[in-house]
Parts: structure tokens; C-alpha cells; sequence
């Protein structure tokens, strides 16, 4: 599986997760400060539910008529002179791109930030087609020289590493000499990029959105890294996600509003640049030649479910920084390079159950996302939908729980059990309780008192007093 | 106390959790209402709301349980439950059913008519001074399905502040779960560990000798951690507070 960054199970690589104090703290710091400039940047530009609702019906309307707007926006491309390419899988987006890259003879390649390219591996099948591949966002430059280290946020790759372990891994693979201050690993960065830039013989770039009616792709940085990326090199490839699209400019104008703000807590980003084909003849900089790589790899067998809705995100990991449980673990724990609660979602469905069965439930569906999207994707909905594929469809629920749950209904839809069961319940339970709480409960109530007190069930229901009470007893 | 209304008349949801472990906070909800001038009825068929199996996936089971619930509560007037969770569960019925039109419409009937005990009080009956008093230093945590599924935020607060005697600290990172999250706290043991280790820090912080929540099923979670750990905390739900009067 493409998206697949590691081969630990599910709770091992929760355990790492938990015990990793650098990153939990790298990441409840980052958690606050996005969570407290998401609200914010959302209270500044006002009415923010009516803009919600706004960006829901945008990308509701687009996602109804992708076929529509895919179809304009690559004839746009060709009408500028550009190259269209539909991958269905990401193999034949692989073996385009580095067909590409073999026809231009490219040595060097420098990337700007792409989620989707690294759902697909590019960078290993570039690198295995002979080519040097360069990643110019200052996150993606870091994990790069770390070893390939996976991202474990889809905004702020980096987000898991402190500026001591930047500082250790510029050190130790560049040989830098100076401080962990931010603005010195920066420009050290720079300097070490810029010299890439300038020799790069092919850039490659993600796309936020496409622009339909013109047959345009939109990039949103602090960086400025893109601009180079897009300005240099003789030859661009933009890969995207084929439902990264909007209608017109108008729709682009509004969701790269949402975007900025739910993301990073920006009015706008330093850099919003908009490329249309390849350069005109009068212009100074830009690519002679663009392609445009549409992927699907699984998108389209969303289309049409139940789980269509979790198509319409925007990437701006607003679920991400409010979530409770990525806080905790970290992104890695995900075992995908989608994180946080849209990766809980997108994961299995791009990726099957087999390999992500505990994502669905690795939620206390507490909603903080689906309440921070700035789209309105109902991103705890969708995960109790993936639950109940997984029982009802999939049938892959174990054996234990289903008994359970068959004696469950049976009890709560038939009041006669159901108040036998419940009166039974002190008794039953008097062996293993202790001054009023149970300390090490049998069975399946194990996990609960393995770190919490339960408590006894009340010798008097409610209901006895209830009833006690209506007869004049108390 | 409600202005001269006619009588309300109110059948309690009493949730299975607070009809099997707690019950006291049953006998505070009804007293409390009574006080406010309700007639409270406890139609004693009903049984769980259904979430432990809608929230796991078993949807097929869940409608068996909704369709008890629809039936026990279909002459109540207004279903009133001390949980904001367990009272979502029952606004939810309607998705159920989205192929069985006279399910769905009863769902609807029953939605309409279900409130959380403190969103009744001021919503409904347009009361936020219960005139009760407790002389406590507390915190309040509020339950995430209470207010983001509910849509019940402020009712709580405001019921609280008029609390006589009840100084109520403000809880730090108020907006996170506390990790219960139903199956999710024996399914993701050491995630849910993590959450409740994080919501009793952050009550610590406060000073507050009381913890105070309007949900069973979180005050479980976070007052068995209290316990386990021996923190000098009290636990008690929101009806019990609003029904306390110190003469």
C-alpha cells in the first residue's frame, strides 16, 4: 500500500507514540497554537458558519460534477499548450512522471510540497529511474535528509521533530555548524536549496486546487519555495488528487480563504501563486513545457458511497490540530502518511481494511473535527459509517463482540431481560467490589479497571426507588 | 417558579447508566424538576439508548433498540435525560430509518421532544436560577456529545453561576474529550489512558475540590481515573448540585 509508513502493528506503533516525549510535546504546543489562530483568523473574517456552509456546498457541487470539471480543466490545459495525464493507479502516475523525466534527461528534480506525490512513492521511483530528487519545503527538506523519516501531519510534515533534532540532523548530513535557532536552520536551509533550484532540470509540484475554467493549478506556501520550483526548471510536472478542483476563480478565491484560515490561521499565505500552462513567449520565468498528472489511485471508487463527503477535503488538517487522540499518539501511529481524524477516514478507504482496521475506532468520536471543518465533512460520522462496513458488509468484527452485541439488543429491546440483567447486576458483581468500586473487573471489563476504578452497580436501581417512591414508601 | 405555565409533564430518560450505577442522580433529576413546577412520569419499559452498538457499528441491532425506545416514550409530552450523550442517541433515530418511512417519522416525533436536563430547564421551561446552594470551590467539564452534538453549550454555565455558594473555575483545555468515548475506552486503552491522564491535570490545575459534569458516562471515565490515581477530587453530576440546598 502506497500510503503505508511503517510495518508495526496498529498498538505498538501507538506504544512508540505515547513514550515519545519529544514528539508529545512538539505536538500539544503546535495543537494550541494552530487551534488558538484557527479561531481566530475564523472570528476576524466573521460570519464563519456561513462560510463553512459556503465551502461545503462548493465542494459538494464539485465533487457531483467532477467528471464535468475534469474534462474542462484538461481541455483548458491542452488549449495553453499544456500536457494532461489521467493515472488511474499510482503505478501508471509513477510511469508517467518518470518517462517524463527520462525524455528530458533529467538529472536533478526539485520538489515543492505534495501529499499526494508521496501517496504514490515518486520519490522512490524517481530515484530508482536514476534521478537526484530534491524536496524545497523546509519540512519535507528535513525528513528527506532525516532519512526519509515519514511526515506525520499533512500540513506540517515536520510537526514530530524539535529544533534541537533539526539542528542534529542538518549537522550531521550537511555539516552545519551554527545554533538551533529557527531563523539560523532556516537560512542555512536556503542557502543549501537555492543551489538546487539553480540546477534543477525538472520541478515538481502538488496542486491545492485546479481552476477549471482556465485550465489553471493554484499553490498555497509560506514559503516561497514553490515560486522557485515553478519558475526555474525547463520542465513542470503538477501532480493532484483528481478532486483538487474548483469550478472558477470565484470558488478558488473562497476556499483558498478557508484554507489559509483553517489551516495555518492566516488571512492569506505569503505565497498564493497561480500558473496557467507553460510560459508565454513574453514571459521572463517558467516552465517551456507543463504536464498536469490527474490521480485517482482509488478516489473514484469513493464517488457515488456513502463516504463521498471525505473527497471534499481541503487539506488544511483543521481535524488534525484539534484532535484529541493525534495528540497523543502522533501522526506516525496512523501508519499512513494521512493522519488525524481525515486520515482515520481517507486511510481505509485508499488503502483497505486489512491494513487499517483500527483506524475507525481510534476515536473517541468527540467530534471536535467534524466541528473544526471548515468544509463540514462529518468526519466522526463517517467513521462510525466505516464501523458499520466493517460489521455489516465486511462481517469482520470479532467473534466476542457480535455475541455481545446480539445479547446487547436482545437485552435493550425487551424490557423483561433487560430488568433482570440490571437487578442482577450488584450481585453478580459483589465478588470483585471493594468500598463501593470495582478495582480488577472480570473479563471483558479488564481493559476499563486495568487504569480505571468502575463502579458497583447500586444495590437499589433507580427504578426500585422509583417504584418504592410511588407506592408512598419514601 | 416557571411563570404561571401549565403544568409541564415530563418523562424521565433515565439512561442505563444512572438507572444501574447511579442512581442518586435519578432522584436528584426528578426531585430537581419537581421543585420546577414539573409532573415527571418514568415509563418504566425503557431501557439503553442504543449507542453502545450504533457507535460500534451494529446498526441492524440499534434499530431493534430504537424502535423499543420510540414505543416506550411515544405518549410522553417530553423525554428528559441527565445526559447530553444519551439524549443525542435518541435525536439520531431518524437516520436509522431512512427506508422506513413511519419509523422515520416517529424517530422525528421523538427527537423533537427530547431534552438534556439542563438544556430543559432553560430552553424550555426559561429558568437559569434553580435557587439552589452548595458552598464548593468546582470545575465543570463539558461533555463533547452535550455540546457538539446536542448543540447545548451555555445552559449548564448559566444554571451553575446562579448556584448560590458555587464557585465554578474555569477548566483548561475545556474543549478535549476526556477519553470515554464508549467502546473506544476498553477498544484504545492506552489512547483513552493518555486523554484522562491529560482532563485530570487540567482539573488539578483548577484547585477545584469538586468536578462537576452533566454526563455519566464521562464522569465515570474521569472519576474512575480519580479514584485509581487517590486524587482528593469529588465527582458529582450536574442534578445533584443544581437539587442541593444548604438551609
Amino acid at each position: 500500500m502506497a500510503m503505508k509508513i511503517s510495518d508495526e502493528k496498529f498498538f505498538e506503533r501507538v506504544d512508540k507514540g505515547v513514550n515519545n516525549t519529544f514528539m508529545r510535546n512538539a505536538v500539544v504546543s503546535a495543537q494550541e497554537r494552530m487551534q488558538g489562530k484557527r479561531l481566530a483568523a475564523a472570528e476576524e473574517l466573521g460570519n464563519w458558519e456561513e462560510w463553512r456552509k459556503l465551502g461545503e456546498e462548493i465542494r459538494t457541487h464539485t465533487l457531483q460534477n467532477l467528471d464535468y470539471y475534469l474534462e474542462q480543466l484538461s481541455e483548458n490545459v491542452k488549449k495553453r499548450g499544456g500536457h494532461v495525464f489521467f493515472a488511474s493507479t499510482k503505478e501508471e502516475a509513477n510511469e508517467y512522471i518518470t518517462k517524463v523525466a527520462k525524455e528530458k534527461q533529467a538529472k536533478k528534480v526539485v520538489k515543492s510540497k505534495s501529499m499526494v506525490t508521496e501517496e504514490i512513492h515518486l520519490n522512490s521511483a524517481l530515484e530508482k529511474a536514476g534521478c537526484e530528487v530534491i524536496e524545497t519545503d523546509l519540512g519535507e527538506y528535513i525528513l528527506q535528509l532525516d532519512d526519509h523519516d515519514p511526515p506525520s501531519h499533512i500540513v506540517v510534515p515536520a510537526l514530530h521533530k524539535n529544533k534541537e533534532q533539526i539542528r542534529d540532523t542538518f549537522k550531521e548530513k550537511r555539516g552545519y555548524d551554527k545554533s538551533e535557532i529557527p531563523e539560523e536552520l532556516a537560512l542555512f536551509a536556503r542557502e543549501q536549496l537555492r543551489q538546487e533550484f539553480l540546477s534543477a532540470d525538472l520541478g515538481i509540484t502538488g496542486c491545492n486546487f485546479a481552476v477549471a475554467e482556465s485550465g489553471s493549478i493554484s499553490l498555497v506556501t509560506n514559503e516561497g519555495n514553490a515560486g522557485l520550483v515553478t519558475a526555474l526548471p525547463k520542465t513542470q510536472i503538477t501532480v493532484m488528487g483528481m478532486e483538487r478542483i474548483v469550478p472558477t476563480w470565484e470558488e478558488l478565491d473562497i476556499l483558498v480563504s478557508l484554507l489559509c484560515r483553517s489551516s495555518v490561521g492566516q488571512k492569506l499565505t505569503s505565497y498564493i501563486t497561480g500558473l496557467t500552462g507553460p510560459k508565454d513567449e513574453d514571459d521572463v520565468d517558467g516552465p517551456e513545457e507543463f504536464h498536469l498528472v490527474i490521480v485517482d489511485n482509488g478516489r473514484s471508487n469513493i464517488l457515488g458511497t456513502e463516504f463521498q463527503s471525505a473527497l471534499h477535503c481541503i487539506r488544511c488538517a483543521a481535524c488534525v490540530n484539534v484532535c484529541p487522540v493525534y495528540r497523543h499518539i502522533g501522526g506516525h501511529s496512523y501508519g499512513s502518511i494521512y493522519a488525524g481524524p481525515i486520515g482515520a477516514v481517507l486511510t481505509p478507504l485508499l488503502g483497505g481494511y486489512e491494513d487499517y482496521k483500527e483506524l475507525p475506532y481510534a476515536s473517541s468520536l468527540c467530534a471536535a473535527c467534524t466541528d473544526a471543518c471548515p468544509v463540514k465533512i462529518p468526519l466522526h460520522e463517517l467513521l462510525i459509517k466505516h464501523r458499520r462496513k466493517i460489521v455489516e458488509d465486511e462481517k469482520k468484527s470479532p467473534f466476542g463482540e457480535k455475541l455481545a452485541m446480539k445479547g446487547y439488543q436482545l437485552a435493550a429491546s425487551s424490557p423483561s431481560i433487560y430488568k433482570a440483567g440490571t437487578k442482577s447486576a450488584s450481585s453478580v458483581m459483589a465478588p470483585f467490589t471493594q468500598s463501593n468500586s470495582i478495582q480488577k473487573g472480570p473479563g471483558p471489563m479488564k481493559p476499563w479497571t486495568d487504569v480505571r476504578d468502575f463502579p458497583a452497580p447500586n444495590k437499589e436501581r433507580f427504578r426500585d426507588w422509583y417504584k418504592k417512591r410511588e407506592k408512598g414508601g419514601e | 417558579m416557571n411563570g404561571g405555565n401549565l403544568e409541564m409533564k415530563v418523562s424521565l430518560f433515565i439512561t442505563c447508566l444512572a438507572d444501574v450505577f447511579y442512581s442518586n442522580v435519578g432522584k436528584h433529576t426528578v426531585e430537581l424538576l419537581e421543585k420546577l413546577g414539573c409532573v415527571v412520569d418514568f415509563p418504566e419499559q425503557q431501557t439503553c439508548c442504543g449507542q453502545p452498538a450504533f457507535n460500534s457499528g451494529y446498526h441492524k441491532e440499534t434499530k431493534e433498540v430504537a424502535k423499543h425506545m420510540i414505543r416506550t416514550f411515544e405518549n410522553s409530552d417530553y423525554v428528559v435525560g441527565p445526559s447530553g450523550s444519551c439524549v443525542a442517541m435518541l435525536r439520531e433515530y431518524g437516520h436509522l430509518f431512512e427506508n422506513e418511512p413511519e419509523w422515520k417519522e416517529k424517530a422525528e416525533k421523538l427527537a423533537k421532544k427530547s431534552f438534556e436536563l439542563t438544556q430543559f430547564i432553560v430552553e424550555v421551561l426559561k429558568i437559569e436560577n434553580v435557587n439552589a446552594s452548595i458552598p464548593a470551590c468546582a470545575t465543570y467539564h463539558k461533555s463533547c456529545h452535550m455540546t457538539r452534538l446536542l448543540g447545548v453549550k451555555n445552559a449548564p454555565g448559566k444554571l451553575l453561576d446562579n448556584v448560590e455558594g458555587l464557585d465554578v473555575k474555569p477548566l483548561p483545555n475545556s474543549h478535549d474529550c476526556c477519553g470515554f468515548g464508549g467502546t473506544f475506552s476498553v477498544k484504545m486503552v492506552p489512547i483513552s489512558e493518555q486523554m484522562v491522564d491529560e482532563k485530570v491535570k487540567h482539573i488539578e490545575e483548577t484547585g477545584a475540590e469538586v468536578l462537576i459534569g452533566a454526563d455519566c458516562g464521562c464522569l465515570m471515565n474521569i472519576g474512575g481515573r480519580i479514584n485509581r490515581k487517590g486524587k482528593p477530587i469529588k465527582v458529582m453530576h450536574i442534578a445533584e448540585v443544581l437539587n442541593s440546598e444548604v438551609k
